[in-house]
């Protein structure tokens, strides 16, 4: 039975005081007299439209001793998140629409967070040959967003093919863009510093050069392509100049890409190896001014937990990948706000709005909208955080372990009831 | 010093002490008796995910002549994951009584990873971690170019000496280790390799030479380290043939004769002889090649004795 509520004395995008009222889990302008609202003090509190992420990892089916569906949308719900987009590199691959289906449902079965999944472009992530994705997309899980991330699509032909296909239902493919031959055996980002550790290089051109071909390839086929973490200054570059000539490109950036470096690699720590590799400050320093000035149109996680032995090991043997659903808030807040060179209206659309446009969720990013689905996050700028390593994942591959963070979420309230609050987590069971 | 695990662990004073305590090593290798009591009592283990006879046995040596007990794995093959034996099969190696884990690992930073993870306790000396460093070796090479000097070497570093170092630097640990090492020491170190292989930034551009004709009429070395070519970087493209390789890089009698007579010719073994060095240069009176194999054993001798000794525990 939903409950209702006033969320009393919160600060909106814009900076005014608001009183929120949720009644029966949408948004409602008036109180109904027939009903009582439970008062939430939300004095210090910034209200934004509940967090959506278009890059998660949740590893159900296959690889549950790293994360569950359950474990990581309660992850999510800590981190803000009303909606996440599930990966399809789980086993077997989401490459049909039983799989979509499957995870879409492990997804309402916890209930904490809209669980979108995300589909295959290819057969088993393999390149050669496209997966179902009509069905995918007519499924009950509504897929719009196909992505072999972890692999890129780099057959030039089965790109374009895919690009096509998928304007028959507004699809968007999301590409991992990683040129294989360039990156052969590629441990960290390529420089003096690989040079110096004896770490095989994996260089800016071998994203570089999957970008540009792949905005060449949208335009020629008039369709919708999404890059997935962007990393590198000159790929900032590549996305401003095509949206200036008007491609339909659309690209996210990570938190970890937005704050560290890769003299974090000097450790030999395996926290710090992921996919696209950290970069150099420069690449940081560009992809900051593409989040602000609208080149990046959203900060998703590439959440991506591994359990320890994956990363308990020398640099080379271990897996790429770092868990971060929890940490994009503050990082976004440090970039945008804390920075002073960008606002609260520009992390919504980041964080939130662009995000839920590019996958089509009507139900999501709607903010204040009265009638709608009450999707919020109420953040606490002034929140101190010291990270530890375990989160809500069930995965501890946490790279801002031993950090603090200035900011954090508060309340998470999905489908117009609390699914975090207080920085608890509210399991479906227990309303 | 509790772990060896790379060239830039030296200052140049230390670098000197250990050069100066490797030849008192050496002295104890020219004794009837080649042995001394200091580590009886403390067990060392090689541990060794890549075949590398040469430097096991150099290292073996070394700590038997230092009285110490000495135990050979040989990880190489084992069905275990890279990864998972690593940290595996070193505690279960410390769990026996290991003073020391000498590594000889293809991953880069495995050395590093086992002094700074809480893995294991003991002393880690690097004998060589993937593409990264070799340290023992680079000691080696500076305590034979040191000799080329004469008698009475002790006290002194490699100020103003000129190194060439021919191959492929990009994938080379004795490279890198020798880079550090000899800079520390105060040389001045060139290289020449194909430019698939002579990455720039490790050395600064000025010191890169592309064709082995010019580096050696440029930079006149008074020592030419030569590398071993591996098979693999043919297949990659880094270089043509092994034709070409040899036509350009290679060392032989004619590039030989261009060279100051007290030119000293190295390398770290095994030579591909006829590839990057032919018979005639390797066998030359330049070559101090057999040098380099007896010093191995006396800087070994050294960084045992420093680590495992008495002052095991100043780290």
């Amino acid at each position: 039975m939903p409950r209702n509520y006033l969320l009393k004395g919160a600060t909106n995008l814009t900076g005014n005081t608001v009183d929120v009222l949720i009644e029966d889990g949408r948004i409602t302008s008036k109180p109904s007299k027939a009903v009582e609202h439970e008062v939430i003090d939300c004095a210090g509190l910034r209200v934004l439209p509940g967090f959506v992420d278009l890059h998660t990892h949740l590893r159900e089916p296959g690889f549950e001793q790293s994360e569950t569906v359950a474990s990581g949308s309660r992850s999510a719900a800590a981190g803000g998140f009303t909606a996440i987009h599930a990966m399809a590199n789980t086993f077997p691959v989401a490459d049909t629409a039983g799989v979509v289906e499957q995870v879409a449902r492990l997804g309402e079965d916890t209930g904490l967070v809209f669980v979108q999944p995300i589909g295959a472009v290819t057969v088993g992530l393999k390149g050669e040959q496209l997966a179902e994705l009509g069905a995918m997309a007519q499924s009950k899980a509504r897929v719009r967003i196909f992505s072999d991330d972890g692999y890129c699509v780099h057959d030039p032909a089965l790109m374009r093919r895919a690009l096509e296909y998928v304007k028959a239902f507004d699809g968007v493919i999301a590409q991992h863009a990683q040129e294989p031959r360039l990156t052969v055996n590629a441990q960290m980002n390529e420089g003096a510093l690989s040079a110096k550790l004896g770490l095989a290089g994996w260089p800016a051109v071998a994203e570089e050069a999957i970008i540009s071909r792949d905005l060449m390839l949208t335009e020629l086929t008039s369709s919708r392509l999404h890059v997935c973490h962007v990393s590198t200054a000159g790929s900032v570059e590549l996305i401003r100049q095509a949206k200036l000539r008007g491609v339909k490109v659309s690209a996210e950036v990570t938190p970890h890409h937005l704050l560290l470096t890769e003299d974090l690699a000097e450790s030999y720590d395996p926290l710090y190896k992921v996919n696209p590799p950290l970069r150099k400050l420069s690449d940081v320093e560009a992809l900051r001014s593409g989040l602000i000035d609208g080149t990046i149109d959203v900060i998703a996680t590439d959440h991506a937990p591994h359990p320890k032995e994956a990363k308990d090991t020398d640099w080379a043997s271990a897996a790429f990948g770092m868990v971060g659903l929890e940490a994009a808030y503050s990082i976004a807040q440090q970039v945008l706000i804390d920075s002073g060179s960008s606002s609260f209206e520009r992390l919504a659309e980041v964080l939130s709005t662009n995000a839920a446009q590019i996958s089509g969720l009507s139900d999501q990013a709607t903010y204040l909208r009265v009638g709608e689905k009450a999707n919020l996050t109420l953040v606490d700028p002034n929140l101190k955080i010291s990270v530890a390593p375990k989160t809500h994942s069930m995965s501890e591959n946490n790279p801002y372990s031993g950090r603090d963070f200035k900011g954090g979420v508060v309340h998470t309230i999905y489908d117009g009831e609390f699914s975090y609050r207080n920085r608890n987590i509210v399991e479906r069971s227990a309303i | 010093m509790k772990h060896l695990l790379s060239a830039t662990d030296f200052t140049h004073d230390e670098a000197v002490a250990m050069l100066d305590l490797a030849e008192d090593m050496a002295e104890v290798n020219d004794r009837e008796v080649k042995k001394l009591p200091t580590l009886r009592g403390k067990t060392v283990v090689n541990l060794f995910f890549e075949d590398s006879t040469r430097t096991r046995i150099s290292f073996e040596l070394a700590a038997k002549r230092l009285s110490a007990d000495v135990i050979n794995f040989a990880a190489k093959g084992s069905s275990l994951s890279k990864g998972e034996s690593l940290k595996d099969t070193a505690q279960t190696l410390e769990a026996m009584g290991a003073d020391a884990i000498v590594i000889r690992h293809s991953s880069s930073g495995s050395a590093f990873r086992l002094a700074h993870t809480d893995w294991v306790d003991s002393s880690i000396i690097n004998a060589g971690d993937g593409s990264h460093e070799h340290p023992t070796q680079a000691l080696l090479d500076a305590m034979t170019i040191r000799q080329s000097f004469g008698k009475n070497v002790r006290g002194k570093d490699l100020k103003g000496v000129k190194v060439l170092i021919v191959g492929d630097i990009a994938h080379s640990r004795v490279a890198r280790s020798n880079l550090i090492l000899l800079k520390t020491l105060g040389a001045e170190v060139h290289v020449c390799g194909p430019a698939t292989l002579t990455p720039g930034s490790l050395v600064g551009t000025q010191q890169v030479h592309y064709l082995l004709d010019e580096a050696l009429r440029e930079v006149a070395p008074d020592v030419v380290m030569m590398l071993r070519v591996q098979q693999e970087r043919m297949s990659a493209s880094f270089f043509p043939t092994e034709r070409e390789y040899s036509r350009v890089w290679g060392l032989n009698k004619s590039r030989l004769l261009t060279v100051n007579p007290t030119t000293i010719v190295l390398h770290p073994g095994p030579m591909n002889r006829g590839l990057e060095i032919d018979a005639a240069s390797a066998d030359s009176k330049n070559s101090r090649v057999l040098d380099q194999v007896k010093n191995g054993v006396s800087v070994r001798m050294a960084v045992l004795y420093s680590l495992l000794s008495g002052e095991k525990n100043n780290a």
